[in-house]
Order: structure tokens, then C-alpha cells, then sequence
């Protein structure tokens, strides 16, 4: 029998299986960031051990930074305190730091993939739950918590229990105004937040190979959204587009080896996987969410559930009181007062240019506060060099620097109480944006939309004969 | 080194599905250093009002219920990996959860830190969720040795999965480092035949 490609990725990494089937899986990239890392250094330092193999991590300082003034001092003395920790830990154990201020700098998952470190058939991990990022590439990797951030950092190894695997196929063409973003929150709506758990997701059919990398790593990033381990997607022609020449990408010797090796990477016909499901491009609307989990998504020209058409009636109502939604409702004409575009689901070159194009000569509402974030150092000079940052500032958004920012109401970043912000982030938790925040996940094509009508539209109407989705 | 053996306590009902890694410990209060301390900030936003006084239709601030052993709704632990979830709720003083359904990243973290993860069945769930919110002082026995939860009283007894490495680490009190490390000369012969590009 044939393997899937995660079984081929998963499988020439173990090292060895132990009693109660748990399997010891060599790790080749790790990255850290701030918020989970000080306790996994401070657990080396207690146990008098070293790591593992220094050269095998990468860091960054994304989730605590301010996106304004990023030349100063950070003003929150907790968030200073654990920036500078992350600083130290690496200067003490010589470890590549992308830190504030760096031109490589970013979001971990933003700066991975651009500086060429992601590559096919890598195991990836990081103490951050949005890994599956990295599976765009045919990467297996997967968030972790500090125990295990400290046990690669120790033995380069994670002693894991298998995951089960799935394919999601979505064929067929995608409508216009319609993005990868919409994809996913489609898959979430219909499979919950809890669908994928356990299960390790391959995606794949027509509709995502016609995807970029930006676009796949959109998806991806989201797999962890419905429960799943980690989502990829097999390597092809655009990926290896994607990777050559970035810093580093295989040398230019090596190259050739690489592509024969990335093109096994593929899951053959005769494999099995544990779960199958299958969609249609077609049936993909631009999507929202209306409640508090990522599984409370549907199309924007839908309604909100009644109490009849839900398992737990109390759970719906307990969101919708949160969220200020009736059951049964249509979102269409909500007034918005906050539009967020970032984090690692969508600030990319590619999201930026989505969002650029739309409000080229227009102007955001007056009820609106637009903010856009790029993912990293390298996207904000690449906007600048295209001339974005100047159409958005016309528009009236305001540029911030690189980071983590209003998607998880960490740092200086978020949203007022009761607010609703249209978010193209990934996370639609009670006070995941700021204490009583009110998020409703989107594409950025819809953010941008609505961050000029001002409410909540159907982009789809907006779109002129020379946008192209 | 902590250790988990058998467990006889009242438990608190948490009735919530879903409950997200967001609400056991918001990302404002991950920015401590060390593991200790966040049992304070332990549910924060549903526990304590905008002033900091306590919210008293939340569970956790009611009288009646007490123990070591919260028993939630269904996919218990969504959301992020942050290890501060668990932390936090081994740090108010919980020693196992009970639900139908744990998130994968929470589980494991849950593990590693000495708290036990129990998933029952959706029915025994409803049903010991309504029974403790009838009678707060009913005690649960959670028994790792014969992987047992035990409700004398009402007759609920369910046996319950665990990986039986972790079971091992949690009765002896060692971790997945300790073994990691003794493995350390297979893992240097794995890197070498390793090819990566």
C-alpha cells in the first residue's frame, strides 16, 4: 500500500518507536519566539544541560512588539522584560535572532517561509499553535507547548503519538472576489472547531494546486482552527518557485538534488487516509464569522443560525449575547468600527496587494478605524518599494510596523470593548482582540470592502471589471 | 518531583463547550517569565469584572462548589498551544479535567505538567455534569493506576485511556526530557544518515 505524503515526511523523521507506540520524531527546524520560550530556557538551565543543536533554531520577537515606534524602547515593562529575555537566552547560547529592529524581522510564520528556512519534507515545530503555517510546503510541522519546546531545544526530538491522517479535496474553480481565506473558513463552518482533532490534514484538488504559496499558507495556517495536528499541502512547481534563490534555499549545486528528493513528496494513489472529505470550489461564498470559535463561520449573504437549527442552543445564545447577534439574523449592513489586516493567516505581500488594489483612489468610512500590519520587515519594504504603503495612507489606513499586533490582545494593539472589528486574523474567541472585543473573521478583499462602506457588504458587489480575484 | 496517584474530590462543573485556551488564560497574562502565578489570572474575563471584583454567576465564584477536579463541556483546551493554560490551572489547584473531548495541544501540555486529562463519554459527561450542579459535595474518584473514574454514589464508573508511557511518567514523577536525553547516542546515529535540504 502506497503512503500519504505526511506518512512520507513523518516516516524519515523517526528515530525510533517506543512502548505504548509513541514514536521519538528528529525535529530539523525550531522556532521560538518570546511568550514560550523563557520557561523551556530557564528548564535547560536547571537541568545543567545544553541544547541539542544551536544551528537548528531560528528566533523571533513577534507577539509582544509594538507595531508604532518600533524604534524605541517597548513602553509595557512585562512585554520589555520578556523581548529582552528572548534577546539574552539567544546571545547566551549563540542562537540567529531576528530580533526588533532586524531586517528580517516578523511574524515567526511570515519570516520562515520568506527567508527560504521552510522547506519540503521538513519537521517544523514551535511553540506556537499557528505552525501548520509551514505546511504549505510539504513541511510537517505543528505547534507545541513549553515542556516540548524545551525537549527539542534539549534532545532535537519530540516523543510523540502519531497522528491519524486526512485529505480535504476542494475541485473546481473559486468565484470571483473569493480567496483562499474563504476556503478555509468554509472547511472550519462545516467541519467545527473540534473536526480535525487528532488528524494530521492534507489538502489538496484542483482548487489548491491553482493557489499561490501565500494563498496555501493561508489555509494551512488555519488547520489547528478545527482541532487539526497540522495541515500541508504537496510541493509543487510553485513551490519550488517560491524557494529559489531566498537565503536559504538550497545552493545552487544542491539545487537539483533538493527537486528530486521535493518531487517523491506527494501522497500516492493507492494510500488510505483515516478520513476524506470532499468540496466544491463552486459552493464557496466570501465567508464571516458570527460567533466566538472559528467554527461559527458562513457565507456573508447568510443568516445566523436559529436556536432550532443548532445541537446547543445555549451555547449559540451565550455567543450571540457576546457578539450583540440575534439568532436568525443577517451580518449585511452591521456598521463596523474597527478593520484589522494582519497576522500570520493574512499579511503577506499578496494580502497586501489584494487590499491595495480595492481602495486604490477611495477612502475608508469615517466609522472606521483601518489598520494594516504587515507580516515582517521584508513585507513592509517590498510594500513600500510597490508603491502600497502610499495608496493605503491615501486611503486613510494606517501603516503600522511588523508583528503579532490586534490578532491576539497581547501587546499595545487592541480592540475596545463591544467594538466590532473585521479582522483578516484568525482567532474570533471571546476577548481575543481585547477584553469584550467583537472579531468577525474575513478575506482581506472583504476587509478592504468593508473598510470603505463602512458596514458589513458583499465584496462581491463592489468588485469592478478590472479586479481579478 | 510531583507525582499522580488516586484522586477522591468534589469537582467543579464548568458547563461550557469549547473552551478555548483564550478564556483559561488570555494572551495579556503570558507575559511572565517563569511558571508560577497564573492560577490568579485563571479564567480571568468570565471570573472577575473590569474593576476586579469577582463575577458571582461564574462557577468558580460560588461557595458551593470546590475540589481539585474540574469537569467541562466538550473540547475542552481549543485554540492556542500555550502551555500557560495548563499552568494556570494546575496553579489554582486543579489536578485533572474531566471532559468529553480534549484538544490535542492541550492534552499534551496538560500531561507534561502532572494535570490529568480524563475523557468520558458524552452521556457519562452530561450526566456528572448535572449531578455535581444538583449536589456540589459529591466526591469523584479518579484512579490512574487502574485508569478508573468512579462515581460510587450514582454508579458511574468509566474506564478511561491514557497512553500507557505517560501513565508510567505520571506515577514516578519523570518526564519525557529525562527519557529524551538517555536516547541521545540513537538520536546523534539517526543525524547522521539523515538527509535534509
Amino acid at each position: 500500500m502506497g503512503k500519504t505524503l505526511f506518512e512520507k515526511v513523518w516516516d524519515n523523521h523517526i528515530v525510533d518507536t517506543v512502548d505504548g507506540g509513541q514514536e521519538i520524531l528528529f525535529i530539523d527546524r525550531h522556532f521560538i519566539h518570546e511568550v514560550t520560550s523563557p520557561q523551556a530556557f530557564d528548564g535547560i538551565r536547571k537541568r545543567g544541560i545544553g541544547l541539542y543543536d544551536k544551528n537548528r533554531i531560528v528566533a523571533t520577537a513577534d507577539h509582544n512588539v509594538p507595531t508604532k515606534d518600533q524604534h524605541l524602547p517597548i513602553k509595557d515593562e512585562l512585554s520589555r522584560l520578556q523581548v529582552d529575555m528572548l534577546t539574552h537566552n539567544c546571545e547566551e547560547y549563540n542562537i540567529d535572532l531576528y530580533g526588533l529592529g532586524h531586517k528580517n524581522q516578523g511574524i515567526v510564520h511570515v519570516i520562515g517561509p520568506e527567508l527560504g528556512v521552510t522547506k519540503p519534507g521538513m519537521t517544523i515545530v514551535c511553540g506556537d499553535s499557528h505552525t501548520s503555517t509551514h505546511g504549505a510546503f510539504g513541511a510537517v510541522a505543528f505547534g507545541i507547548g513549553t515542556s516540548q519546546v524545551e525537549q527539542v531545544m534539549a534532545s532535537q526530538c519530540l516523543l510523540v503519538q502519531r497522528p491519524k491522517t486526512m485529505r480535504i479535496i476542494i475541485d473546481g474553480e473559486l468565484g470571483n472576489g473569493i480567496y483562499s481565506k474563504d476556503i478555509i473558513l468554509y472547511i472550519i463552518s462545516k467541519l467545527s472547531t473540534s473536526g480535525g482533532t487528532g488528524h494530521f490534514v492534507e489538502y489538496a484538488g484542483s482548487a489548491i494546486r491553482s493557489l499561490s504559496m501565500e494563498a496555501r499558507m493561508t489555509i494551512c495556517n488555519m488547520s489547528i482552527e478545527m482541532g487539526a495536528r497540522g495541515g500541508m499541502i504537496a510541493p509543487d512547481e510553485t513551490t519550488f518557485e517560491y524557494i529559489k534563490g531566498r537565503e536559504y534555499a538550497p545552493s545552487e549545486q544542491k539545487w537539483e538534488e533538493a527537486l528530486a528528493y521535493w518531487s517523491t513528496l506527494y501522497t500516492d494513489e493507492d494510500a488510505v487516509f483515516d478520513k476524506e472529505y470532499v468540496f466544491n470550489a463552486e459552493d464557496i461564498e466570501p465567508m464571516i464569522t458570527y460567533g466566538t470559535n472559528p467554527g461559527m463561520g458562513m457565507g456573508i449573504t447568510q443568516y445566523i443560525p436559529t436556536t432550532q437549527e443548532v445541537e446547543r442552543p445555549d451555547n449559540l445564545l451565550q455567543s450571540l449575547q457576546y457578539m450583540g447577534l440575534t439568532p436568525g439574523a443577517s451580518l449585511l449592513n452591521t456598521p463596523i468600527d474597527h478593520v484589522f489586516i494582519g497576522s500570520c493567516t493574512n499579511s503577506r505581500i499578496e494580502d497586501l496587494r489584494i487590499v491595495a488594489d480595492y481602495v486604490r483612489g477611495k477612502k475608508k468610512a469615517d466609522n472606521v478605524q483601518a489598520i494594516i500590519v504587515p507580516g515582517s520587515k521584508q513585507v513592509e519594504a517590498q510594500a513600500k518599494a510597490e508603491g502600497l504603503h502610499d495608496i493605503l495612507f491615501e486611503a486613510g489606513f494606517e501603516l503600522r510596523g511588523p508583528g503579532c499586533s490586534a490578532c491576539l490582545g497581547m501587546n499595545e494593539d487592541k480592540i475596545p470593548k463591544m467594538e466590532y472589528c473585521v479582522s483578516t486574523s484568525n482567532r474570533n474567541y471571546e476577548g481575543r482582540q481585547g477584553p469584550g472585543a467583537r472579531t468577525l473573521l474575513v478575506s482581506p478583499l472583504t476587509a478592504a470592502v468593508i473598510a470603505v462602506e463602512g458596514k458589513v457588504v458583499d465584496p462581491r458587489k463592489y468588485l469592478n471589471e478590472e479586479s481579478h480575484a | 518531583m510531583k507525582k499522580f496517584s488516586t484522586l477522591l474530590s468534589p469537582a467543579i462543573p464548568l458547563v461550557q463547550e469549547n473552551v478555548d485556551t483564550d478564556q483559561i488564560i488570555p494572551a495579556r497574562f503570558l507575559k511572565a517569565t517563569s511558571r508560577e502565578g497564573f492560577g490568579e489570572h485563571l479564567f480571568k474575563d468570565w471570573r472577575f469584572d473590569e474593576q476586579g471584583y469577582p463575577k458571582s454567576d461564574f462557577i468558580l465564584n460560588n461557595p458551593e462548589y470546590s475540589g481539585s477536579i474540574l469537569v467541562a463541556g466538550e473540547n475542552f483546551g481549543c485554540g492556542s498551544s500555550r502551555e500557560h493554560a495548563a499552568w494556570a490551572l494546575v496553579d489554582y489547584g486543579f489536578k485533572a479535567v474531566v471532559s468529553s473531548y480534549f484538544a490535542d495541544i492541550f492534552k499534551g501540555n496538560a500531561l507534561n505538567n502532572y494535570l490529568l486529562p480524563v475523557q468520558v463519554s458524552p452521556s457519562n459527561l452530561k450526566e456528572l455534569l448535572a449531578e455535581i450542579q444538583s449536589n456540589p459535595m459529591i466526591l469523584i474518584e479518579i484512579n490512574l493506576e487502574a485508569q478508573l473514574l468512579r462515581v460510587p454514589e450514582i454508579g458511574i464508573q468509566e474506564h478511561f485511556e491514557i497512553n500507557p508511557y505517560k501513565k508510567t511518567c505520571l506515577i514516578n514523577g519523570y518526564d519525557d526530557i529525562d527519557f529524551l536525553l538517555s536516547q541521545k547516542e540513537k538520536i546523534s546515529a539517526f543525524e547522521l544518515n539523515h538527509i535534509e535540504f
